[in-house]
């Protein structure tokens, strides 16, 4: 029997990331790198107490959860698959190295996310 | 036995002889700028706990020309991996049947191939 390959969840987080951020990455990008900081919106929806009350809100976390760790995840994977395109060897150090980061960073944003309270 | 010098055809800039392999460069590309932006992102939430003045240095930070430029140069490539995206989606799902017909870039038949690996 081949041995059975570990790639699936891999694949299916990089779906779901690839398939959020073609949806709503432009638009994000747009929101917090240039309508923000230049002043474009109506009101200031960047602002400190309005970002807490979303970050605080169930909905709120979870969104901000999906984003910043299936972005991670889509990434990771995709760079893992290019680096042999590259002419980088893809053992065990550049698996662990792809995919540890977005780890680091899931680990990281659900610590934050919960430390930020409901 | 001798070390025998054989030809081997060097594979340097490979992807650069056919504008087909630039657009899958490009694609594969985007994903570096993706997990950039969840680093941006994954900061910001950190500087949102630790309160409204590191919050605001953040905000500061997102509001410098470099900063603003950069995220211009994101949306371009955010847009290239929506184009991208969909455009090798249906490649990627079983025959996708719209009112009896199958929609344009989708497979004929579903015959997965069990070593084959998409990103």
């Amino acid at each position: 029997m081949r041995k059975r390959s570990n790639q699936p969840p891999f694949w299916l987080l990089f779906g779901a990331g690839g398939m959020l951020s073609a949806l709503l990455g432009a638009a994000l990008v747009f929101i917090t790198g240039i309508a923000a900081p230049l002043g474009l919106e109506p009101r200031a929806a960047m602002s400190y107490p309005d970002v807490l009350a979303f970050a605080r809100n169930p909905a709120g976390k979870a969104f901000l959860f999906a984003v910043v760790s299936l972005f991670a995840w889509h990434g990771a994977h995709r760079i893992y698959h290019t680096l042999h395109d590259l002419g980088i060897p893809t053992g065990l150090v550049a698996k662990l190295a792809c995919y540890g980061v977005a780890l680091l960073i899931t680990l990281r944003a659900a610590y934050t996310l919960l430390a930020i309270g409901f | 036995m001798a070390f025998r010098r054989t030809y081997v055809r060097p594979m340097d800039g490979w992807w650069r002889r056919d504008p087909y392999f630039i657009r899958y460069m490009a694609r594969e590309a985007t994903a570096v700028f993706v997990v950039i932006y969840a680093v941006i992102l994954l900061a910001g939430l950190i500087r949102l706990s630790q309160g409204a003045a590191a919050f605001s240095d953040w905000l500061e930070g997102l509001a410098s020309p470099w900063s603003v430029a950069f995220h211009v140069l994101l949306i371009a490539v955010f847009a290239y991996h929506t184009w991208s995206w969909f455009r090798i989606m249906p490649k990627t799902m079983p025959p996708v049947v719209v009112a009896g017909r199958r929609l344009s870039g989708s497979r004929r038949r579903w015959r997965p191939r069990p070593r084959s690996s998409c990103s």
